[in-house]
């Protein structure tokens, strides 16, 4: 923590906004390319509406494809930001003050991307008002006992608390900003930091505010994923119909944004010369935590085995049996590596210390982590009930399309992101050096 | 799980001190089932053809079947004996009318809907398309148009005018034929009676050159479906999830010489 200790105010200010000064040509070039991406993407939905969901891989037995796992992939990616900026700030964990804007700005955007898939997924995109209960001459209104439906609401309140807990971090900084630029991009952030000066009466309602949705925020990390995760536990399917899977898919959720932290900042840091605010022992923290989350998310692998033997169930047997050495084995011993044996590396201090060992396991925990729903989404319901009904199942290049434009368009907006706002929290930093500077005297 | 009792899609089916949350359907007057009896099946698949004819289903060609979106609402399933292939068991297999159906409950907007009479009525143009509801059907049954389907002429001639002609991005399935239901309710009606037993003749029961299909009303005990159901070798397949289907299988019976 000496090192932290170090920076002086100006200091941080000036490493801050100097990742805001103008962007090089390499800059634009990542811009395109990531443009292209999210064309190329749309596109393919657009071609998707006109033919009919069957240019997507879907088939029966296997009715849902990509689409929902990279519905549940994002919606977890989104995760550990309101874990980093809510729950470890409510517990005064400083560490995470470094990370957590850009965190919180991973959670928003994730959701927001997850949101998009459940559209691309209806076969009648342009019904989905049905969802919503709104007043008709029909008297109908959604079912809500469809866990869809929770999903809707779990999932439109997890943004909408994300975004507004995002922005109230975002105001001071936002008026340092303004302070410093000229000419429209003075006018854009005038507007945008909503009047703030600074006065004691404004810190006194913002920290306020910054706590309450702090609060607001954590039980969402919890309720958010379980009510993906009932998605699959409350139906019949063997191998989703598990009490296991809140739980699961909270752990699971957090393993991956946490693995999705450390892959955005560790680049971040380098290119920005943040690495004396973003400093080692903060990555270490993440990896330690990862530690923690991917052993939880191995004990849960472990728990759905011992159930299914437990059961006496034969076609609970059958479904896992067939999970580690059907069609889908090697999905299945990429998760199961990837997740719960990879990240125990960081069991030794040398590896959790090293920026690439850190870089490559945060990769393989994420590849790790899409495979797991892979392996739930697709691996449950191919090897069902009727052995009549098997089937497999395989993504098109409509399928890939889209998700290449939904990875361009998250890292599209991430990259716009850090370059034209400040992507660490100025005031945090400077809040933590204070309150070092009063213990240390 | 092998010894899961028959549990009709009837009040006396459901037993909320042991294994049912909710109580059950009142169906007025009439839950629809059918009794399929195995030992009569010599597996001509022509139940299938007839439903097919019947009721519009799209005709996907070859490469869309391979890639598993074949529409048919009944199929005949076979099983081998791995022992000794020449003993085959045909198991017609079609939606089972469940009366606690898994369908249901996970549809956002109501589409597959349990109707008075105990047919799991799917509505066409309330569907919205996110398959949820085929993903929980443990029987695999429903159907879901992954694209409009073409009936080149002349196949557009032999099309059912009863029927609507599904679009893409809906799922569809088996509905026991409801448009005879209807017409024989039309007719009972105007005649001022109730529908008398076997009156009602899906396509499948229709065509089936050995009479395995029984179809009529669950809730009149002289009907032949309730008469069948009593039989020793009825059962249900996958019983013991507890779905009470109102397709109810009488077993095979082989001899062994
Ligand atoms: S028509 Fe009758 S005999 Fe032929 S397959 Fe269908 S049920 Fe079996
Ligand atoms: S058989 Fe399947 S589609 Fe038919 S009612 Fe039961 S769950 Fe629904």
């Amino acid at each position: 923590m000496s090192q932290e200790f170090e920076l002086s105010y100006g200091e941080i200010d000036y490493t801050v906004l100097g990742s805001l000064r103008r962007p090089s040509s390499g800059y634009w070039l990542l811009v395109g390319a990531l443009v292209l991406g999210v064309v190329a993407g749309a596109i393919c939905w657009a071609y998707q509406i006109a033919v009919g969901i069957g240019a997507g891989g879907q088939n029966i037995p296997v009715a849902w494809g990509t689409y929902l796992i990279n519905f549940v992939f994002w919606v977890g990616i989104a995760h550990s930001g309101t874990l980093i900026s809510a729950i470890l700030h409510l517990f005064r964990a400083g560490w995470r003050n470094p990370i957590a804007r850009a965190a919180e700005t991973m959670t928003v955007f994730a959701v927001s991307i997850a949101g998009l898939f459940p559209f691309i997924h209806l076969g009648r995109v342009w019904l989905v008002y049905y969802m919503l209960p709104y007043p008709n001459q029909r008297n109908l209104w959604p079912n809500f006992q469809s866990p869809l439906v929770f999903d809707m609401v779990a999932i439109s309140t997890y943004l909408t608390v994300s975004s507004l807990f995002w922005y109230t971090g975002l105001l001071p900084d936002l008026a340092v900003v303004r302070d410093r630029a000229e000419g429209l991009r003075r006018k854009i952030f005038t507007v945008l930091s909503l009047g703030w000066t600074g006065k004691h009466e404004q810190w006194r309602h913002y920290t306020r505010g910054y706590l309450f949705f702090a609060a607001l925020a954590t039980p969402l990390v919890v309720s958010v994923h379980s009510v993906v995760s009932w998605d699959f536990a409350l139906s019949v399917v063997p191998g989703w119909h598990s009490t296991i899977f809140a739980p699961y898919f909270v752990a699971g959720a957090i393993h991956s944004g946490l693995a999705m932290v450390l892959t955005l900042m560790i680049p971040l840091r380098k290119v920005f010369n943040f690495e004396r605010i973003v400093t080692v022992d903060v990555l270490e923290n993440v990896a330690k935590t990862i530690i923690f989350t991917g052993l939880i998310v191995g004990y849960a692998y472990g728990v759905e085995y011992f159930l299914a033997w437990y059961s006496s169930n034969i076609v609970e047997q059958e479904a896992f049996r067939w999970r580690a050495m059907g069609a889908y084995s090697l999905e299945f011993w990429i998760m199961v590596v990837c997740n719960s044996l990879v990240p125990l590396l960081f069991f030794i201090k040398r590896i959790r210390r090293s920026i690439a060992w850190l870089f490559g396991i945060s990769l393989l925990v994420n590849v790790g982590m899409w495979y797991e729903r892979f392996v739930i989404i697709i691996g449950g319901v191919a090897h069902g009930f009727i052995p009549h009904a098997w089937g497999l199942y395989r993504p098109s290049l409509i399928e890939y399309g889209i998700m290449l434009g939904s990875f361009s368009l998250f890292f599209l907006l991430f990259v716009l992101f850090v370059k034209h706002f400040p992507s660490i929290s100025m005031t945090e930093m400077k809040e933590t050096i204070q309150e070092e500077a009063a213990h240390a005297g | 799980m092998w010894e899961f009792p028959l549990t009709l899609p009837l009040p006396e089916g459901y037993n909320n001190k042991v294994r049912d949350l909710y109580p059950s359907h009142e169906h007025n007057g009439y839950r629809w089932a059918m009794v399929v009896d195995l030992d009569r099946c010599i597996g001509c698949a022509a139940c299938a053809v007839a439903c097919y004819a019947e009721n519009n289903i799209g005709i996907v060609g070859e490469q869309q079947l391979i890639a598993g979106r074949e529409m048919a609402w009944l199929q005949v399933q076979r099983y081998q004996d791995p022992g000794r292939p020449e003993k085959v068991i045909f198991l017609p297999m079609l939606c089972q009318h469940c009366d606690n159906a898994p369908c249901e409950s996970v549809c956002p907007v109501f589409a597959p809907h349990h109707s008075k009479e105990g047919l799991n009525n799917q509505i066409y143009n309330r569907c919205i398309g996110t398959r949820f509801c085929s993903q929980d059907c443990p029987y695999k049954v429903r159907r879901f148009n992954w694209f409009t389907w073409q009936w080149p002429p002349p196949l557009n001639l032999q099309l059912n005018p009863d029927v609507t002609v599904r679009s893409k991005g809906v799922m569809e399935k088996c509905s026991f034929c409801v448009q005879r239901i209807k017409e024989a309710h039309n007719r009972a009606k105007n005649e001022g009676r109730a529908i008398r037993d076997g009156e009602v003749q899906p396509a499948c029961v229709q065509t089936c050159p050995t009479g395995v299909f029984t179809f009529g009303n669950l809730m009149d005990p002289n009907s032949e479906v309730s008469r069948k159901a009593k039989d020793k070798r009825a059962y249900q397949v996958m019983g013991y999830l507890n779905t009470k289907p109102a397709v109810i299988y009488l077993k095979k019976v082989v001899q062994e010489i």
